[in-house]
C-alpha cells in the first residue's frame, strides 16, 4: 500500500513515518505539513492507497480536507482529540482514529483495518450530465473538482475563503476547495447576496449572524472586515 | 505534580535503533520551545481559542514524554481555555518547565 502522512507537528510525521516502516508492503510516499499541500499532490497522483490525517491543523482541518476529496482513498485519522470519534464515523472512507501518542499495536491494528476494507465514498452530489450548459440555473455554480463538475445551490454558500491559489467555498452542508480566486468566483456571484469584506473573505450577506467591532459572525466563523470594507459593509445593512 | 518526563515510548518506537531516537528527540527539543512560546504568547495576549490550539499541539509531546495525570491535565486545560477559563494554568506550566528541564539533560 502507497500511503501519504499529512500532518503539521513534525514529531508526528516523523513518528507515524517510524511506525509506517515497521509494516512489510507499507511505503510512504510523501508527507505534507498541510492539507493544501497534499491536495495539490492527489490532483496530479492517483496511487495513493492510504492517508494518515490529522484533524487539527491550522486554517485547513482534517475534515475539511476529506470533503475537497472525490474519490477519497482510505483514511486514518490521527489526533490527540478523542472527541472526534463520532464525527468520523459519518465518513465511509474513514477506517480507523488513532489517538497520539500512536503505539505500534494500535497501529498495526488501523493497517490490518485499512487492508480489509473496502471504500465506498461519500461523494458530493455529482453532475450527472456533463453536457448540459454550465450554469443553466440562476442559483447554480459549477466547480470543478477531480475532473467532475459539481453543482452548487449560490444561496447555501456561506462565505468563501482564499487560500493561496485556491478558495474554500464553506456552504450549509460541506465545504470545498476549488484551484481559483476570489475575483473569478466574485465575478460569478450575485451582488445582492455577496459582498467581499476582506482581502481573503466574501460573505453571504443572509448568513450574518452578528456583527462585531471589525468582524463578522457567519454560522460559526469569525470573518475579519477590513477597514476599506467596512463602509460597504454598513451602507447595506438595514441599521435601525 | 508528581510526574517526571521519561523516555520510554520514543525508545519503545525506535526499537533499537538510536539514529530514530536522536532524530525525534531533534526535533522534539526544536519544536517544544516554539509551541511553548506561541502558546505564551497567545496567553498573555487573552488569545484563549489559539492557545487552547497550541495545548493541543502540546498535548501529544506531553503524552510521548510520558505523561499521564499531566495528560488528563492538559485534556482538561484544552477546554478550559476554549471556555475562556484558566485555573489550571499554573499547574499546566509545571508540566512545561519539567519538560523544558528534562530537554536539556538530553
Amino acid at each position: 500500500m502507497n500511503c501519504i502522512i499529512i500532518d503539521d507537528e513534525e514529531t508526528a510525521r516523523v513518528i507515524i513515518q517510524q511506525l509506517c516502516s515497521q509494516v512489510d508492503g507499507l511505503t510512504v510516499i510523501e508527507e505534507f505539513p498541510n492539507a493544501i499541500q497534499a491536495i495539490k499532490f492527489l490532483n496530479n497522483n492517483n496511487t495513493v492507497d492510504l492517508i494518515f490525517l490529522d484533524i487539527h491543523m491550522p486554517d485547513f482541518t482534517g475534515f475539511d480536507f476529506i470533503q475537497t476529496l472525490k474519490n477519497p482513498p482510505r483514511i486514518v485519522l490521527t489526533t490527540s482529540d478523542k472527541n472526534f470519534a463520532l464525527t468520523a464515523f459519518e465518513y465511509d472512507c474513514i477506517v480507523d482514529y488513532l489517538v497520539k501518542p500512536i503505539t505500534l499495536p494500535r497501529f498495526l491494528k488501523a493497517i490490518q483495518k485499512a487492508e480489509s476494507s473496502t471504500v465506498t465514498p461519500a461523494e458530493p452530489t455529482p453532475v450527472e450530465d456533463n453536457n448540459a450548459p454550465v450554469g443553466s440555473g440562476e442559483n447554480d455554480l459549477y466547480i470543478n473538482i477531480d475532473r467532475r463538475l459539481i453543482k452548487i445551490d449560490i444561496p447555501t454558500i456561506n462565505l468563501i475563503e482564499a487560500k493561496g491559489d485556491y478558495i474554500l467555498i464553506k456552504t450549509e452542508k460541506q465545504n470545498y476547495t476549488v484551484h481559483s480566486t476570489l475575483k473569478k468566483i466574485e465575478e460569478k456571484l450575485p451582488d445582492d447576496l455577496f459582498l467581499k469584506v476582506h482581502r481573503s473573505y466574501i460573505i453571504n450577506f443572509k448568513k450574518i449572524v452578528d456583527i462585531e467591532d471589525n468582524s463578522v459572525l457567519i454560522e460559526r466563523d469569525v470573518i475579519p472586515v477590513s477597514r476599506s470594507n467596512r463602509p460597504e459593509l454598513m451602507k447595506r445593512l438595514n441599521l435601525l | 505534580m508528581n510526574e517526571t518526563p521519561n523516555l520510554n515510548y520514543i525508545k519503545e518506537l525506535a526499537a533499537g535503533s538510536v539514529e530514530f531516537e536522536q532524530k525525534l528527540i531533534a526535533i522534539v527539543k526544536r519544536e517544544f520551545p516554539e509551541e511553548k512560546k506561541e502558546f505564551l504568547n497567545n496567553y498573555e495576549g487573552k488569545h484563549f481559542i489559539k492557545a487552547a490550539e497550541n495545548v493541543h499541539k502540546l498535548k501529544h509531546k506531553i503524552g510521548m514524554l510520558g505523561f499521564e495525570e499531566g495528560y488528563q491535565l492538559t485534556i482538561d486545560f484544552e477546554e478550559e481555555l476554549r471556555e475562556k477559563e484558566y485555573t489550571l494554568f499554573s499547574k499546566f506550566m509545571l508540566i512545561l518547565g519539567a519538560i523544558d528541564n528534562f530537554l536539556e539533560t538530553l
